[in-house]
């Protein structure tokens, strides 16, 4: 094993989380009750997941401009376990509604599909799939790598407004939304209670290290799988 | 078999009854008495469980990837 600093880190403020997470104390919140603590991990997925699609978009922009084929490695394995944790985002996010939004504030199931942001995160997760399908259609490596990177710049500047824009300038149920408090609830100091940020940004950077983590050992088995490709001497 | 689910039925309406007294006595009801009671910490303690057996299973696989490496190296 590589021993790296990050990786206790990670290690470490996971355990913290779950420690904390489950036994320090919550604001008390009618509707939430207890299940405000899924703070700390529903929410910090998609946190890891934004994470995880900035690099992939580093990457990405570092092989157009040396079309180095290695940059094209990364950027696609960001871009996967980016998907994975925005896909456990949703998962943990329709358990959390379930029991919310339907079961305790008596909200339609029809009245739920039409939050912003649940179809804002969806079609941001398609069009990352979409990355996924373009890569897998070309034959041709150096093309694939190349309008991949471009489309993977296309996909980000989608993320931004799907996810994070429209479903605060539209009503959303979601925190952030018009008729709350709006702006960015997460990062707004005075919007969190300070119990919750004790945890929470801890949490946030636990869960994306442990992201990167899983990241860089795909990234190092794909490079030792591509070793003829590179043409590199290692 | 009739007695059994006779006795069956009286003991959950007896515990429902007792449950509908325990949520109406706060306007807020948290785990409090959860945690007086001691099983949170058995969440927790389980949760601990997977993330340390996750954290194992990637230090495994990490350290089979440096293993792969270093053999291609010598090639």
């Amino acid at each position: 094993m590589q021993k790296s600093w990050w990786k206790i880190l990670s290690f470490g403020l996971l355990i913290y989380t779950i420690v904390g997470g489950f036994l320090l104390d919550v604001p008390a919140l009618p509707i939430l009750h207890e299940s405000i603590r899924n703070l700390y991990f529903h929410v910090c997925m998609w946190f890891a997941m934004m994470i995880l699609f900035s690099i992939s978009l580093v990457y990405s922009v570092k092989y157009l401009r040396g079309f180095n084929l290695r940059n094209d490695i990364f950027a696609y394995q960001f871009a996967t376990v980016g998907s994975f944790l925005g896909i456990l985002g949703y998962c943990t996010g329709i358990i959390w509604a379930n029991y919310t939004w339907v079961s305790d504030q008596g909200q339609s199931l029809s009245g739920i599909l039409k939050e912003p942001k649940l179809i804002g995160a969806a079609i941001a997760l398609l069009i990352y799939g979409a990355y996924f399908v373009l890569r897998s259609s070309f034959t041709d490596i150096d093309k694939r790598a190349r309008i991949s990177a471009v489309y993977n710049i296309f996909a980000f500047a989608m993320l931004f407004p799907s996810i994070w824009i429209i479903p605060r300038m539209v009503g959303s149920l979601h925190p952030g939304g018009q008729g709350g408090a709006g702006g960015n609830p997460a990062l707004n100091f005075k919007d969190v209670d300070s119990r919750l940020r004790m945890v929470f940004y801890p949490a946030v950077i636990g869960w994306t290290l442990l992201g990167v983590w899983i990241t860089t050992l795909k990234i190092r088995i794909q490079l030792i799988n591509d070793k003829a490709l590179l043409h590199e001497p290692s | 078999m009739n007695l059994r689910k006779y006795i069956f039925r009286t003991l959950f309406s007896i515990a429902a009854i007792l449950c509908s007294f325990v949520s109406f006595a706060e306007p807020v009801e948290m785990a409090d008495q959860m945690r007086s009671n001691g099983k949170i910490y058995v969440v927790v303690a389980v949760c601990l469980v997977i993330l340390i057996g996750l954290f194992l299973y990637v230090m495994n696989v990490d350290r089979k990837v440096r293993k792969l490496e270093k053999e291609s190296k010598g090639h």
